[in-house]
């Protein structure tokens, strides 16, 4: 085998080369040019994919979506955001926090008016609840416990994961509600942070770690609770009197015709009952089961809070945030 | 693999002191009961490393895929995304493991025999892949080839796309992967020496037959493990392909980004399937290889 | 043809991650990577990084050199198994280390959210370096040198040490070098089981992660290049190293 091919082997190499980079050409060439004259790309964060399962096809089976077709993609949501904004196609996103929209809106993929109808731009609405482990062995109830001695708490890492800025306002907030002021909600936030064993990196990371056994509570979305509930895990959940209305925006990018159907109909009553059946609240009224969620006496929004824009560059700045200093304070005082 | 006489270094005559009044008899005893101990302490260490930190694990991956039985491990490999991901892995692996063996060879030549000013600094540059965190290669091909890159026009008026589609897997797959063959080839080129292809040469072979002929068999179980480890690292990239894959399902998603995306959903049987699959996949490379070696070189001692 | 490949492989994307890190001027470079949470996760990086590759010369040469010179049943099992921490995804190492060395660890060693979790993470995924660049030059080791040494009445840790570690050498301090920048650069393997806490055990890579969704590019791009210099820094010594021990054998 060695002697008959010892001539012809070395010029082959650089034609062998050659042929499969051509052939990563057209490669290129036939993933750029794909695409059915009736698709839809969808890019949304990781938690709603379950719900999308069962979305897509009952949009397939209505008139408006007979015959479309889907491509999916799922992932962090500032990821997916940035992904887009760099030339991943899209024709309709839907992600965890609003600033992701307007990054693209920036990138001037998205409508400036993608919020201006009847739910302001948001699909499901949500509100961050605490998972415990069964029988709640620790008496968990509300944000004070917390930060009591002892507790372990979960919550991913507030700059890597959008569940987790809805954490930390959710108890940032209720701190507010209570009647605290400003000054004394951070120290809340000091002391809660000084309790976090685990900063995952996204929920889906974090809600892992509390299955695997660690820590006593976990902050997490509403819907997420409910689903890991009804997968029988040995967890229940706790909605504090005062907590944040969650609030998730979809948009449709550019022109498709495709796109903009698919978030009209995920805006209707039958998708927003498919909503609620995966665990989250509806964004429209009259729609049967919603009569399952509570409602927290003392519910807030973001917007009370002073809005995204706001939050994002008053806690979560990389220098100057709050919650980036109570992570230096704590860090330096536990490093050594 | 070959299988040497076993441990020459293990066996080899210790002349201490204190068995200076034994016995000739006695003392080879003695000898070949210390190195024995020797081997089997070496041997016992070795062992127990690798349970901890390999087979446990391992095993693990095994038996949590297997713990329900086989019904759910063949819906697992027989979902549309699960084959897709493993067929369009096949084909990134196919493209960018052949090319980065043939760089690898040609690059460490001339790292070990080119006599030319900035040599070590080539030689750095080889390994900078390994030091750039995966999630940082992907940002930075991005930065490059994607939309707004520096390159991003110029391949939009050419038609192609790089970032979220193959061409970009197979690029950021290729970064992860680059320096295996040269940095296992390299030493083993070292060791080589040149004096047999001078001899060739002399004897009247051209550069590339005494390349062919003698250098490559010289140098093929450094090439053997350079594309193990390379077709490995290359199989479980996850976190540079991950971003310019753009994560769509039944498109743009390898196994690892399958894997990830089990594991997301809950579907842990699924995950540890493919996590297996992937397992398998080395697992037959390294066989493949070792048949191809035998078989180009057979009569060739080792 | 060499030359293309490395530019559209590494030059270019290095070059560009430069220009990021220096988009903003010396001082803002300067004030990101002084930035106490990066420097407390630059130094966590580089100590158990040390760490690990020390534990990999050692451990990684005595299996190359089990796995060669040894004769047992299951070998050959054992040697397959070796590149398998490449092969994984570095999820489900990361979710399996979690398992086997977490709280409900079936052998007792818990070491999860801990700094000995980085240390363990970045030992499965760099174990085939050294036991893989060891073991082909291991292979191609003429004995006779070792006999003879041993016939002229060297002992075994002469051998070893005269003989055999200088011919290793070059191959043990090339594993060291690439788990090196690998245990650098490792990101994946490292999310579950250490906890990612800032300032304890949040690593190089995950903090850079962190930036990157954060937006703050410039920040994640400037950590990089200084993990990149210090594992270019640490490269280059080795190499120096090599030439150095190269030249007193030859």
């Amino acid at each position: 085998m060695f002697s008959t091919q010892k001539v012809i082997m070395p010029k082959r190499i650089p034609v062998l080369a050659l042929s499969l980079i051509a052939a990563l050409g057209l490669a290129a060439c036939g993933s750029s040019s794909g695409g059915a004259s009736k698709s839809v790309s969808l890019v949304a964060y990781s938690t709603p994919q379950g719900a999308f399962e069962k979305l897509i096809p009952a949009f397939q089976a209505t008139a408006a979506g007979k015959g479309v077709s889907f491509s999916q993609s799922y992932g962090p949501s500032g990821e997916q955001s940035r992904s887009v904004a760099n030339g991943l196609h899209a024709d309709v996103v839907n992600f965890s926090l609003e600033p992701d929209v307007e990054k693209l809106v920036k990138a001037g993929l998205v409508s400036p008016s993608w919020n201006q109808n009847a739910t302001h731009g948001f699909v499901t609405n949500s509100v961050a609840v605490i998972i415990v482990r069964k029988g709640n062995p620790k008496h968990i109830t509300g944000w004070s416990d917390l930060i009591k001695p002892g507790v372990q708490v979960l919550t991913p890492n507030p700059f890597t994961s959008g569940s987790a800025r809805w954490n930390v306002m959710a108890a940032y907030g209720a701190q507010l509600k209570e009647g605290k002021t400003p000054a004394q909600a951070q120290e809340y936030l000091k002391a809660l942070f000084h309790n976090v064993v685990s900063q995952d990196s996204s929920a889906r990371n974090a809600l892992q770690t509390f299955l695997a056994g660690r820590g006593d509570a976990l902050i997490d979305y509403e819907d997420e609770a409910i689903a890991d509930e009804k997968k029988g895990a040995a967890i229940e959940y706790v909605i504090p009197k005062d907590t944040i209305l969650i609030q998730n925006p979809i948009a449709a990018v550019g022109g498709s015709a495709a796109g903009k159907q698919f978030v009209e109909y995920l805006l209707s009553p039958p998708a927003q009952e498919i909503w609620a059946e995966k665990g989250y609240r509806p964004v429209i009224t009259g729609v049967p089961g919603a009569s399952k969620f509570p409602t927290p006496t003392g519910l807030f929004t973001i917007d009370s809070l002073g809005g995204w824009k706001t939050i994002t560059k008053q806690f979560f700045e990389p220098e100057t945030g709050i919650v980036t200093k109570i992570e230096q304070s704590l860090g330096v005082s536990t490093a050594k | 693999m070959s299988s040497n006489p076993a441990g020459v270094v293990g066996f080899s005559p210790a002349s201490s002191g204190r068995q200076l009044g034994r016995g000739p008899a006695s003392e080879a005893a003695a000898r070949a009961k210390s190195a024995r101990r020797r081997q089997l302490g070496f041997r016992a260490i070795a062992l127990g490393y690798l349970a901890l930190l390999l087979l446990a694990p391992v095993a693990m991956i095994f038996y949590r895929t297997f713990e329900h039985g086989l019904s759910p491990v063949w819906n697992a490999v027989s979902a549309p995304n699960a084959q897709h991901a493993f067929w369009l892995s096949i084909e990134i692996v196919a493209i960018a493991v052949p090319l980065n063996t043939i760089f690898g060879i040609g690059m460490a030549l001339l790292l070990e025999r080119g006599r030319f000013w900035g040599k070590s600094a080539l030689g750095l540059l080889i390994d900078l892949p390994f030091a750039i965190s995966p999630v940082v290669v992907g940002l930075s091909l991005v930065l490059v080839y994607g939309k707004t890159g520096w390159l991003g026009d110029w391949l939009a008026e050419q038609g192609i796309q790089v970032i979220f589609s193959v061409p970009g897997m197979v690029i950021a797959t290729a970064v992860v992967s680059l320096p295996f063959v040269v940095r296992e080839t390299m030493p083993v080129l070292r060791e080589l020496g040149t004096d047999a292809e001078q001899a060739a040469e002399t004897l009247g072979a051209s550069a590339w037959q005494a390349f062919w002929r003698v250098t490559l068999p010289g140098i093929r179980w450094g090439v053997v493990y350079g594309v193990v480890l390379t077709t490995a690292r290359a199989l479980g990239e996850f976190g540079a392909v991950s971003i310019v894959s753009g994560r769509i399902e039944g498109q743009t998603q390898t196994l690892p980004l399958y894997v990830q995306d089990r594991f997301e959903n809950f579907d842990i049987t699924g995950a540890y399937t493919a996590a297996v699959v992937l397992a398998l996949l080395a697992l037959a490379t390294l066989l493949a290889m070792n048949l191809l070696t035998r078989r180009a070189h057979r009569g060739t001692a080792i | 043809m060499l030359g293309i490949y490395l530019t559209v492989l590494v030059l270019l994307p290095v070059a560009a991650l430069l220009a990021k890190s220096g988009s903003g001027g010396t001082s803002a470079f300067w004030r990101e990577i002084s930035n106490p949470e990066a420097v407390a996760a630059i130094k966590l990086t580089l100590i158990v990084s040390a760490i690990v590759v020390t534990i990999n010369a050692v451990f990684g040469t005595l299996v190359a050199w089990v796995l060669v010179r040894d004769e047992f049943r299951g070998k050959k099992i054992v040697n397959a198994l070796i590149d398998l921490p490449f092969a994984l995804p570095t999820i489900v190492a990361g979710v399996v280390l979690l398992a086997l060395y977490g709280k409900d660890s079936p052998i007792g060693i818990d070491v999860a959210f801990t700094r000995a979790s980085v240390g363990l993470a970045l030992l499965f995924v760099t174990l085939p370096f050294v036991v893989r660049s060891v073991q082909p030059v291991l292979l191609g080791l003429d004995l006779a040198m070792e006999e003879a040494a041993a016939s002229l009445g060297a002992g075994p840790l002469t051998v070893l040490r005269r003989i055999v570690l200088p011919t290793l050498a070059p191959a043990i301090i090339s594993g060291v070098a690439l788990s090196f920048a690998r245990a650098i650069g490792e990101y994946g393997s490292l999310v579950l089981i250490t906890g990612n806490l800032p300032f304890k055990t949040e690593a190089g890579s995950v903090y850079i992660f962190g930036q990157i969704q954060n937006e703050n590019l410039a920040a994640a791009a400037a950590v990089s290049v200084v993990l990149l210099l210090a594992a270019l820094l640490v490269l280059a010594l080795l190499g120096f190293a090599l030439r150095r021990r190269s030249r007193h054998v030859l």
